[in-house]
């Protein structure tokens, strides 16, 4: 997480490049020459008249598939994302067949999509414009200093050289692209619709309401605000007590695993890695079936005769809650342990030989040397898994889909996380804006979360610098 | 001295025996329901009456309700190719943050990092219309372009590892005449054989794991459905009664080529972990 604090300094850097850039294209036009001016209106011609066709031809198709998708239906698009549409579907008088007939009206859905498209299509067509006069300006100075103009194939050379970010950082970015910021994009404008269960496309149109969503989710008063600050208060209650009973657990359980006196030590780590090592949805499905109230584990209570009815792990509120956080355990501690036998390993044997020359015995070396060196190397690790945690949806939606269900909440159960809740409402409530809206406050919680922590941690780090 | 010693032994083995009980109990179950004779989810005993191979059997030859080896099938496809995609993303993207200076490189990485936080399924539904818009929801090419499509922000593991290979080498070669990307697959390629195993491995697992993407793109097309979807198909309401068994039956098979996968690159793991997050 070193990163965070380099990140914000490259921004600031950014913007003033974002000024050096301006004044780059100022210098373009007045210094440039008639085909570098010419290239601002139509790309490529530069590159034409000095021989470079194939580079030439590529901007000037840019160009002109940019133009034509834009003329016919692009610009419209980036027009209507304004209002979304504002023809309803609906049955409307037909004078020459004399009875009402059904009028498609506008579907707000692919109107925000294909707006989006479009306005990322636009700044795709900035950046190559850019790079076209960046072309022009560099065949000028090539030319002025005489030297030879390079060739399409020498070009290419390049992109496995000087310029090979380009050409492998191109696919990797492309789907970034369209599989996870377009559709981010999108669902973050969401959260300022109206787009749930009563504005259905294409039967009826959704529009923007500004903050509304957000005033409803974290005001007090409707059935969505009282759904949503139990379920925040247990989601935290959730990575809290999630977070550090794994965490304690794993490192004590690597502690006994990776005591002196233990025999064939790989052995017993097998058998507890196996429980991670199994899909979550094989190992959490089958614990789902045995808890339930005629379940294997209620059965083998019963014929132990330690108890005489069923115990209702998944369907009594308090019992739920404690069950999964136990569960979790039995998933969350071999990650824990793995982690830790690793460090435990790379404690540097000096320490403990100095402690002994000092004269400790072995209690005083574990506090003063094994716990510290543990905590300091897994301290950074505690966010990601409690942002992790805040996040976690396989645990509770595959034990139990969030139940038991409770009718004030707004189609929410009582072990719900704010995740799983953003599922239901998604999959089978229909109310995307209200689930956007989730999706948007679980990512300032987390990095809210990940800001303080690393900050703690940034300063602990300072204190003790452990080497 | 000596009795100490013997009853610190016997009490850490006795505590450890216990434990381990505890952590493969449900797995042992697992195994021991899908060879249960008797049919039906839940028994009013604990262990089986009798024993029996037809649950794997009716698994491979009765496909009229659920097809499993095509789901077996599709998954394999699926991880095959989203493996060797996303192996491709992952490696180029980590050696270009690790090994090239160029204008997008931090801005990309601080943008990665934000990315992440959003929790990642928010977006599936949007997902799900772009996949429609271009015409391929419900089919295997889609889930395929979803797993390896956000495969190049995962750039931490591997990036952290590239850091760690000695700039000289590079510089050894540049002289020698050497391209970038001749670099990239002579060198560090053939010097990070852990982590592309890793790399390889752990997106070859996904789709063998993943329930919320495949369940929302697939939807109820039974024909392309991967093994996780369509065994947690098989335990709901209307089938778990007739299907509980060959749940387990196919749960066991998934589960070991994953189990094998995961315990040969444990090692790597925890490599991962650690070096992923102090490094960043």
């Amino acid at each position: 997480m070193k990163i965070q604090v380099e990140e914000i300094n490259s921004t600031i850097k950014s913007v003033s490049k974002a000024k050096a850039k301006s004044i780059f294209l100022r210098d373009a036009l007045r210094n440039g020459d008639k085909f570098t001016r010419f290239s601002f209106i139509i790309m490529g011609i530069s590159n034409l008249v000095h021989g470079q066709i194939v580079k030439g031809l590529f901007f000037l198709f840019a160009e002109i598939s940019f133009l034509v998708y834009m003329v016919t239906s692009g610009l419209e698009e980036i027009i209507l994302l304004g209002s979304l549409g504002k023809i309803q579907q609906g049955w409307v008088y037909n004078e020459t067949l004399g009875i009402d007939v059904l009028q498609d009206g506008d579907n707000s859905m692919l109107i925000l999509l294909f707006g989006i498209f479009a306005v990322f299509a636009v700044i795709m067509f900035v950046l190559i414009w850019m790079t076209n006069i960046k072309s022009a300006i560099e065949l000028q100075t090539l030319k002025s200093s005489a030297k030879k103009i390079p060739t399409f194939k020498e070009d290419i050379k390049e992109y496995l050289d000087g310029k090979l970010h380009n050409a492998l950082m191109f696919l990797p970015l492309l789907g970034i692209l369209a599989f996870t910021v377009l559709p981010l994009v999108f669902m973050i404008l969401i959260a300022f619709t109206n787009y749930d269960s009563q504005h259905q496309p294409p039967g009826s149109l959704f529009t923007w309401v500004g903050l509304e969503n957000f005033k409803t989710m974290l005001g007090i008063g409707s059935t969505i605000s009282s759904t949503f600050w139990p379920i925040l208060g247990w989601t935290l209650i959730w990575a809290v007590a999630a977070t550090f009973s794994t965490y304690i657990g794993g490192i004590l359980l690597a502690l006994l695993i990776n005591k002196k006196n233990v025999k064939i030590r790989a052995f017993w780590r097998t058998m507890f890695i196996l429980s991670i090592a199994i899909p979550q949805f094989v190992t959490l499905l089958t614990m789902q079936t045995m808890l339930q109230d005629e379940g294997a584990m209620n059965v083998l209570l019963q014929e132990i005769g330690l108890i005489s009815g069923p115990i209702h792990f998944l369907t009594d509120v308090t019992l739920a809650r404690i069950t999964v956080i136990i569960v979790n355990l039995w998933i969350g501690i071999p990650f824990t342990m793995l982690t830790v036998t690793g460090i435990l390993m790379n404690i540097p044997k000096e320490l403990y030989e100095a402690a002994k020359v000092d004269g400790a015995n072995s209690v005083v070396i574990f506090f003063k040397i094994t716990m510290p060196y543990i905590l300091f190397i897994t301290a950074p690790t505690l966010i990601t898994a409690f942002i992790g945690n805040i996040n976690n949806f396989n645990v509770i939606y595959l034990l139990t889909k969030g139940g038991p269900a409770n009718l004030n909440y707004f189609q929410a159960g009582k072990t719900d996380l704010l995740v799983t809740w953003l599922y239901k409402l998604t999959t089978t409530g229909k109310e995307y804006s209200y689930a956007s809206t989730i999706g948007i406050i679980v990512f300032i919680l987390s990095v809210i979360f990940s800001l303080l922590l690393y900050r703690k941690t940034a300063a602990y780090k300072e204190e003790g610098d452990f080497s | 001295m000596k009795i100490r010693k013997l009853l610190d032994f016997s009490l850490t083995h006795i505590l450890l025996f216990v434990l381990s009980i505890i952590w493969i109990a449900p797995i042992i179950w697992v195994i021991l329901i899908s060879f249960r004779k008797e049919a039906g989810s839940f028994t009013p005993y604990f262990f089986p009456k009798a024993l029996t191979l037809d649950n794997y059997i009716k698994l491979f030859t009765d496909t009229k309700q659920f097809y499993f080896i095509r789901w077996f099938g599709n998954t394999f496809f699926v991880a095959i190719c989203s493996c060797i995609l996303s192996t491709f993303y992952n490696l180029s993207t980590s050696y270009c943050l690790s090994r090239l200076r160029f204008r997008i490189r931090k801005p990309f990485m601080s943008f990665a990092l934000v990315l992440g936080m959003f929790p990642g399924f928010m977006s599936m539904i949007a997902v799900y219309y772009t996949l429609k818009g271009i015409g391929i929801s419900q089919s295997l090419i889609a889930l395929i372009l979803v797993y390896s499509g956000g495969a190049g922000l995962g750039f931490y593991i591997a990036k952290g590892f590239f850091d760690t290979i000695p700039k000289a080498l590079d510089e050894s070669a540049l002289i020698d005449g050497a391209t970038k990307f001749q670099i990239f697959y002579k060198i560090i390629l053939p010097l990070s054989k852990p982590i592309m195993v890793f790399t390889v491995l752990t997106s070859f697992m996904a789709p063998w794991m993943d329930y919320i993407f495949a369940s929302v793109i697939m939807g109820d097309n039974y024909d392309n459905y991967t093994v996780a979807i369509g065994l947690t198909k098989m335990l709901d309401r209307e089938f778990i009664n007739t299907f509980y068994t060959q749940f387990a039956a196919g749960a066991v098979l998934v589960s070991i080529p994953i189990a094998i996968l995961f315990i040969i690159m444990q090692k790597y793991y925890v490599e991962g972990i650690s070096d992923g997050s102090v490094k960043g």
